[in-house]
């Protein structure tokens, strides 16, 4: 049925649908490509692999791998979605003393590398922790499911605590005032009113931190966790032979459409339009017993999530300097992030745009398709996409290869998820009858984008930018890989001093890493009610 | 404020896209170093200063960086591997990317430490030696040979790091040694017995130092790094008397066979052998000089003194994969 031939009656009842454009595709989809050629690549030397691949996948460690790796999945993404959630509503709906504070606090951990995280857990526990100098009391050391567990929580519930709170803020509180008119408790009115109303943000943070969780290193191999990505990285390390690691590889994409496929199963159908943005909601008064029991847990996450991480790289910079390893500041190294960062943010971003408007106002099961692969490409290796990439690149991009414009284009595609998943959720609130409206009035498709649909989903796609920037600024084995030469960033020169245990001259570089994340993310986190 | 991101960013991509064209085109050798910079920046800057060649480095981990002169083949844009393991130059030498060296070269080191074809050549020499905590653990009790640590009472007490290239490297010098099976029975028993598992040899060392656990298998020179930065620490070194654990492990250079400046490659390599990089290799990176005549750091065992298993170190590229396996099918991976 063409629209043009359709009759006047029945476009009248139900809104036009345009067929998206070829050019939105284009550029929904060129972005995704620095990944999966490179992971086509892999594909490729799996499947010549044949029966030796069928071997490896059937193989009694891949089968405890694969529980090992979902075990953690699910135990991360739970807690992330319940300290996520809490911290989110304490901040935004609550009476909680310092609420401008804590929001920053809950957000923060975005900004410090998981493997540092780590370091701070495993410095803290253990007869040589910092648990016993400062309490007196050792706590156990920490290793393993329960250490790789509590530091990818932490470095992931941000991306819950960011979605929710933000969502949080933009739902219209008379829903949760009217219920609570009518005599409902504070708890019952969150669970029956609240958390109904957040499952898209909610879900599209715990997804994140599930992906994320599948594709970590740093934080995986400090606890020593067999998680896939650590042998994948053990496959290409020490072997001559390739299939192995490019079999697990594969085998780690299956797993996060799994995870895809679990998250849109129950999505459901909901939508929650709200054209304008709704007032101020009155703050539910926490009992003193709950205010104080709520300050101690937010202090807790404090200590384990920044204090630690940060104290221990302030306690080795102090080191460094009494032993004299000369700790410098590393400008040129920070350029180099930043420049790198921007660029993949502002890339990833602007890319977001088609993207969000393919999948929410042309929703269908070709572009359904191009959100599930954006989100496993997230969870690739980044070992993975990066020698595919030297591979293909080495070959056929000729002085592309090794510059910074490919490491951009590499950073923008294994982040695209969180930028589109920030301008998708912005999208989905703005009710397409203000579109409508706009098109009927007689303004063009880009006008009406420009004019009526950007502004009102400006907020989403900054905070998908500087999503790609934190995550950009923490990268460590895409850039080692296909950086330009002599090309530096922080978390190279954390890296290289930290393989050779140089634990002051490390410090700094991570120190400054910290500090540099922190200033958008403190914008991000504070920023005024709209 | 607002206005002004978008116009940064523009100024940024032309930066980038200016910048790509050129690379680095204006170095006239490009060395890949699997050796970070923090060990070697040094010594690469003194050689542009007295030879004049600029040097564009790209520095990463060894086995990373020979994935990627693999996965690079004919296009690799290095001209010199520079490499912490001799099995991250055996995986780059047997994929038949690196060139025979001159016999200028190769004659300066012992052949032990060196490829058997003159592929690559040993720069500086890495022990393998048990750290130990002195306050746990006996001089006297420990083993000579690294078989020992099998046996039933040194259950769970000898901490190793099976993803890290070094053990792997051992455990393939076992598999050329003592046969496949002594390599797979010495890891099951290990398994078996619960030996605590770290990422790396410095995170052992600093484990056993701290008390956490009575000894590990490590290299022998981050002890004598982590003393060097905190002054003083409680854990030794035990180097072991025969068999694969007394393996001396050197790091080493090659050059690419498609390399377009191999004179300015073998002055480095030449230049890496000289008397002046060999006593910086004792004393900054405290580990064994390979050519005759300069001495290691005094607190160490002379080279000359230390029993390391006869064998071609290029084999032990070949070993890895059986290695990795063994290690893997142990439920230590």
């Amino acid at each position: 049925m063409g629209g043009a031939a359709a009759p006047a009656w029945k476009a009248a009842e139900r809104p036009p649908r345009h067929r998206p454009s070829a050019l939105l595709w284009l550029a929904a989809g060129a972005v995704l490509l620095p990944a999966l050629v490179p992971f086509g690549m892999v594909l490729g030397r799996s499947l010549a692999a044949g029966g030796r691949a069928l071997g490896i996948i059937l193989s009694g460690r891949t089968a405890q791998l694969v529980g090992n790796t979902m075990l953690l999945v699910i135990a991360v993404s739970s807690a992330a979605a319940a300290v996520g959630i809490g911290a989110a509503w304490l901040t935004e709906r609550t009476d909680l003393p310092g609420r401008r504070g804590w929001r920053v606090v809950a957000a923060l951990p975005l900004v410090i590398p998981s493997y540092v995280i780590a370091l701070g857990i495993v410095s803290a526990g253990g007869p040589a922790g910092i648990a016993r100098e400062i309490i007196g009391i050792p706590l156990p050391a920490m290793r393993g499911f329960v250490g790789a567990w509590l530091a990818l929580t932490i470095s992931t519930y941000p991306f819950v605590y960011l979605t929710v709170a933000a969502s949080l803020r933009r739902l219209d509180p008379s829903h949760e005032e009217a219920a609570r008119g009518l005599g409902a408790a504070p708890a019952r009115v969150f669970r029956t009113v609240v958390l109904p109303q957040l499952r898209p943000a909610a879900g599209a943070g715990v997804l994140l931190a599930a992906l994320y969780t599948l594709s970590d290193f740093g934080a995986v191999a400090l606890m020593r966790f067999d998680a896939f990505t650590r042998v994948v990285y053990v496959q290409y390390a020490g072997r001559l032979d390739r299939t192995p690691a490019a079999v697990l590889a594969t085998l780690l994409v299956l797993l996060a459409l799994m995870v895809l496929l679990a998250e849109q199963r129950t999505r459901g159908r909901a939508a929650y339009h709200s054209a304008s943005s709704p007032r101020p909601p009155r703050l539910v008064a926490l009992r003193r017993r709950h205010r104080a029991g709520a300050l101690a847990a937010l202090s807790l996450l404090a200590t384990a999530a920044l204090v630690l991480p940060v104290g221990t790289l302030i306690a080795w910079v102090a080191r460094g300097g009494t032993a004299g390893a000369g700790a410098r500041l590393e400008w040129g190294a920070a350029l180099g992030s930043l420049t790198g960062a921007l660029l993949a943010a502002a890339l990833a971003a602007s890319a977001s745009l088609p993207a969000a408007v393919l999948v929410t106002r042309h929703s269908s099961a070709a572009t359904s398709w191009i959100e599930r692969i954006a989100y496993a490409v997230f969870a690739l290796p980044h070992i993975t996409v990066a020698l595919g990439m030297v591979m293909f690149a080495a070959r056929y991009l000729g002085s592309l290869y090794q510059s910074l414009l490919l490491l951009v284009l590499v950073y923008a595609s294994i982040f695209f998820a969180p930028a589109l998943g920030s301008t998708r959720a912005a999208l989905a609130r703005v009710d397409p009858s203000l579109e409508e409206a706009s098109r009927g009035l007689g303004l063009g498709p880009l006008r009406t984008a420009a004019g009526v649909t950007f502004p009102l989903i400006r907020r989403g796609f900054a905070a998908g930018g500087l999503l790609v920037f934190l995550l950009t600024m923490k990268e460590l084995p895409a850039t080692l890989l296909l950086r330009p030469t002599g090309f530096d960033t922080l978390a190279v020169r954390l890296w290289s001093a930290s393989t050779d245990l140089l634990y002051a001259r490390a410090a700094l570089p991570a120190l400054v890493l910290v500090a540099v994340s922190a200033v958008p993310m403190y914008l991000l986190a504070t920023r005024e009610r709209p | 404020m607002l206005m002004l991101v978008p116009r940064l960013l523009v100024g940024l991509l032309a930066f980038t896209l200016l910048g790509a064209g050129c690379g680095s085109g204006d170095a006239d050798l490009t060395i890949y170093s699997g050796r970070s910079e923090e060990l070697v920046g040094g010594l690469i800057a003194r050689f542009t200063r007295e030879t004049g060649i600029r040097v564009a480095v790209r520095y990463g981990d060894s086995p990373e960086l020979a994935a990627t002169i693999r996965e690079e083949g004919a296009r690799s844009p290095a001209d010199v591997f520079f490499a912490q393991d001799p099995a991250s130059l055996g995986i780059v030498a047997g994929s038949g990317l690196l060139r025979p060296l001159p016999d200028s070269i190769t004659s300066l080191v012992p052949a032990r430490f060196s490829d058997g074809q003159g592929r690559w050549v040993g720069v500086s020499g890495r022990a393998r030696v048990v750290v130990y905590d002195p306050r746990r653990v006996g001089p006297a009790t420990l083993p000579d040979d690294v078989a020992g640590f099998a046996d039933p009472r040194w259950a769970g007490r000898v901490a190793i790091a099976p993803a890290n290239g070094s053990f792997v490297a051992f455990v393939a010098a076992m598999i050329l040694t003592d046969g496949e099976e002594a390599a797979r029975a010495w890891l099951e028993a290990l398994a078996r017995a619960g030996a605590p598992t770290y990422s790396g040899n410095a995170v052992i060392v600093a484990a056993v130092d701290g008390g956490e656990v009575d000894a590990g298998l490590v290299n022998h020179y981050y002890l004598l790094r982590r003393a060097a930065e905190l002054g003083s620490v409680h854990a030794a070194n035990h180097f072991l008397s025969e068999g694969p654990g007394a393996l001396v492990m050197p790091a080493g250079a090659g050059i690419l066979a498609t390399t377009d400046a191999p004179e300015a490659a073998e002055q480095f390599v030449a230049f890496l052998l000289s008397a002046e990089s060999q006593r910086y290799f004792a004393s900054e990176t405290l580990e064994y000089p390979l050519v005759a005549g300069i001495e290691a750091e005094p607190a160490l065992p002379p080279l000359g003194s230390l029993n390391p298993p006869d064998l071609d170190l290029s084999d032990l590229a070949g070993a890895l994969d059986l290695a990795t396996d063994l290690i893997a099918s142990a439920g230590l991976l």
